[in-house]
């Protein structure tokens, strides 16, 4: 897990895809992203990340809302 | 005969797992109909609905898990479905996988192969997935799995025959153990062989229930629940070596290479069999969210629709209510007539004054909630009900609540019944409970009639708007207050961290919902009826006796009769009682019983108080300025102030309680969220009284 390249998801643009390196949470967290396909390795694009508004990915075939909290404690990598 | 028939049917019992959003309500819906019934598992608010089946010669039970991502003990209802499947031992397990989105579908899958369980997957939205071009190669996905895969679409009740096919297949000649494994690879397999041995030799009854093989891998992902139960120090030194030893190798947790793993066994099968060709970037779903969560339009949207649908629930129920209403009128006069007028008969009393009543009073709010639930199942099928509670939820999240508990406090300004039964949305039982507690304090339509009696007797026509506004307003602060002090106490838990599935909108089937409203409606009938029109009739008998004596009637009028009657019952007796408690608030017994009396029905407040002051209740339109006059000469604006702020916040009618107790589980609930709300309204209206006779 590569610390040196990588940003908190929150901080990615609309339209951009991903990498997830890492998750910076507690294990709750990680259980409930893991489950929900969210993990290392995987791809995200970013669909809707604008100020106020409702932070949405799409991973694969599905589609997640994130809370702030959360996006803040995904670490990805730019592809 | 039909006797004969049953005792030849051979009992099943099929857990139903999936995920939230895979289609599993519409395939319970599909192989139940309408033989559901939904209950609570004991001891928590985690619904548990099961449902029957006749097929072949077999009697099919049907248990549906709540919607789970995975069976860790991170969430309580994950928790429960997996002690369920561990501790009922159901014949199956039907796991509803989304087929257009199969590889995270089956991450539960794999915790399901895991337990040992036999497994039949319902390859649900098979035709979405056809549209996405994806083709799947079932029978070598079948064999990979070690599980029957049947194709369904849980919408249109299409694959019932097949699903059901499999499900006596696998019932009858169970396979024998499975030869895919899902492996973990040569690191955590080593620790694997070193915890098992010791968890036998220690745990022998928990490897007996559970498995040791199933038990050693929980352990090494830390499975809190696993872990409260092994006590043996040998296995718990051998684990914390094994998982420091591999914290320190792969410089992550075990449980984060474990989940890794399952997902790898996934992929292994599914790679062979699942073809997706074509990528679909832009779908219609998608525009559709540009609109509804726009950043600017999404919340007004949000509120025009939320709007349209409390419209829908009381003024288009209204009609309904109307008739029902008139009936019981028609019904009870009807009965009344059987009796000579002025009969004394207690049987005729306890049926038009208790019974009749009480059943109408149940009756008349099922229009309410059929309408109410009709239009939640359009919401949620539809998949706007998630996008609905990310909108509100910034604006939830200060008080401590999720952002779909905005539509049920909503719903509480018509009715608290239905909101209450509204609350089923939201999931987290912390926020369930929290929102219950302080429903009541959306000032409901019946409280709407004792302001209009109260307001315009105390208060010049100027004032009138602003301090009905000013009550609505005061509600709405003290739930946010209190919601807020249960969260940070009592309910006090961290809040789950927001990460939602966005379901793709679909166009809800006409099928799944009427099913879906016509079961709440049953529900409520069957449960929530029994105990309200139970309490109905036992507040009948507290208002009606004891009567008082012949002589001293005597000399009295109709009205008059009525008026010692009431103050002579056990209502009447207590009011009296109680006075001394009420005199800090202004109020005196009078206003006692009828505030006692209305824990019937809010809106019995206005006729209880008339019966008092001996005013007619022949004629509405008379008695109600009438009654106004008395009052105004009795008490003052503070007073009738003081009266609608307690009416307010005190305890809600019998009708919520029931509901209370039913939705929560517990009367243990019920009986707090009365106490709570009648200390909160002894407070609050003392404070007003108290400080408005000294300033005015």
């Amino acid at each position: 897990m590569e610390v040196e390249n990588t940003k908190p998801l929150s901080q990615v643009a609309e339209g951009q895809t991903v990498t997830v390196a890492g998750i910076q949470g507690g294990r709750g967290l990680r259980s409930r992203l893991t489950a929900m396909g969210l993990l290392p390795k995987i791809q995200i694009t970013v669909v809707q990340n604008g100020g106020r508004g409702p932070f949405v990915v799409s991973i694969k075939n599905s589609r997640m809302v994130l809370g702030r909290g959360v996006a803040d404690k995904i670490m990805v990598l730019e592809i | 005969m039909l006797g004969m028939a049953i005792d030849k049917l051979k009992n099943i019992t099929v857990a139903l797992a999936g995920n939230p959003n895979s289609g599993k309500t519409s395939i319970f819906n599909m192989l139940t109909g309408a033989h559901q019934h939904v209950a609570n598992y004991p001891g928590t608010t985690v619904e548990n609905k099961l449902g029957t089946c006749t097929y072949s010669d077999f009697r099919i039970t049907f248990v549906d898990l709540p919607g789970a991502y995975g069976l860790t003990t991170f969430s309580e209802e994950e928790l429960v479905a997996r002690n369920f499947i561990i501790d009922e031992k159901p014949d199956l397990v039907v796991d509803v996988v989304d087929a257009s989105n199969l590889e995270r579908n089956l991450y539960l899958a794999t915790q399901l192969i895991e337990i040992d369980v036999p497994v039949v997957f319902a390859l649900n939205m098979s035709d979405v997935a056809r549209q996405k071009s994806i083709v799947f190669d079932t029978e070598q996905l079948s064999r990979l799995l070690e599980a029957p895969i049947v194709p369904t679409i849980g919408n249109k009740a299409r694959g019932k025959i097949a699903l059901l096919d499999a499900i006596i297949g696998v019932a009858t000649s169970p396979a024998g153990p499975r030869t895919h494994r899902i492996t973990y690879g040569d690191e955590i397999e080593k620790a694997i062989t070193e915890i098992e041995p010791l968890i036998r030799s220690e745990h022998l009854d928990l490897a007996a229930k559970y498995g040791s093989r199933w038990l050693a891998v929980k352990l090494l992902e830390q499975d809190n629940d696993i872990l409260s139960k092994i006590k043996s120090q040998p296995v718990l030194e051998i684990l914390n070596h094994n998982v420091d030893r591999l914290k320190h190798l792969f410089k992550d947790d075990p449980e984060a290479i474990i989940a890794d793993k399952r997902y790898g066994f996934i992929s292994g099968a599914c790679q062979e069999t699942v073809r997706t060709t074509v990528e679909l970037r832009h779908t219609a779903s998608d525009l559709a969210d540009v609109v509804l969560t726009h950043r600017i339009l999404g919340l007004p949207i949000f509120l025009f629709l939320m709007y349209f649908v409390f419209q829908l629930t009381f003024s288009i129920a209204a009609y309904p209510m109307d008739w029902l209403e008139q009936f019981f009128g028609w019904f009870s006069a009807s009965l009344a007539s059987f009796w000579p007028a002025q009969s004394e008969s207690w049987l005729r009393s306890i049926l038009i004054d208790g019974v009749i009543p009480g059943v109408g009073g149940v009756l008349v709010f099922l229009p309410n909630i059929l309408i109410l639930f009709l239009a939640i199942a359009i919401l949620e099928d539809s998949g706007y009900m998630a996008r609905a509670a990310f909108i509100m939820d910034k604006l939830m999240h200060k008080i401590g609540l999720h952002g779909k508990s905005f539509i049920p406090m909503l719903i509480g300004f018509g009715c608290s019944i239905p909101a209450i039964m509204a609350t089923r949305i939201l999931e987290n039982r912390r926020n369930r409970l929290t929102t219950i507690m302080v429903l009541p304090l959306m000032s409901c339509g019946a409280r709407l009639t004792i302001y209009g009696l109260l307001i315009p007797a105390f208060f010049p026509h100027a004032w009138r708007g602003p301090v009905l506004w000013l009550i609505y307003l005061t509600g709405i602060i003290l739930a946010v207050i209190s919601a807020k002090l249960l969260r940070l106490t009592i309910f006090r838990g961290e809040a789950v961290p927001f990460v939602m599935e966005l379901p793709p909108y679909r166009v809800p089937t006409a099928k799944s919902i009427l099913i879906h409203t016509w079961q709440r409606g049953w529900m409520y009938l069957k449960k929530a009826g029994t105990i309200i029109l139970v309490c109905s009739v036992i507040l009948w008998a507290a208002m009606s006796y004891p009567k008082p004596s012949e002589k001293s009637l005597t000399g009295l009028t109709g009205d008059e009769v009525r008026s010692a009657e009431l103050a002579n019952s056990v209502i009447g007796r207590i009011g009296q009682t109680i006075e001394p408690a009420i005199r800090p608030l202004g109020f005196d017994w009078k206003i006692g019983t009828a505030l006692i009396g209305a824990t019937a029905a809010k809106e019995l407040f206005v006729s209880q108080l008339g019966i008092i002051y001996a005013v007619s209740a022949q004629d509405d339109a008379a008695t109600i300025p009438t009654l106004r006059s008395r009052l105004q000469a009795d008490y003052s604006p503070l007073v009738g102030l003081c009266i609608m702020l307690f009416c307010l916040v005190s305890f809600p009618c019998v009708a919520t309680i029931a509901i209370t107790r039913q939705e929560t589980g517990s009367w243990r609930w019920a009986a707090f969220q009365f106490l709570f709300l009648t200390t909160l309204a002894y407070i609050v209206t003392f404070v007003v009284y108290q400080l408005g006779s000294l300033l005015l």
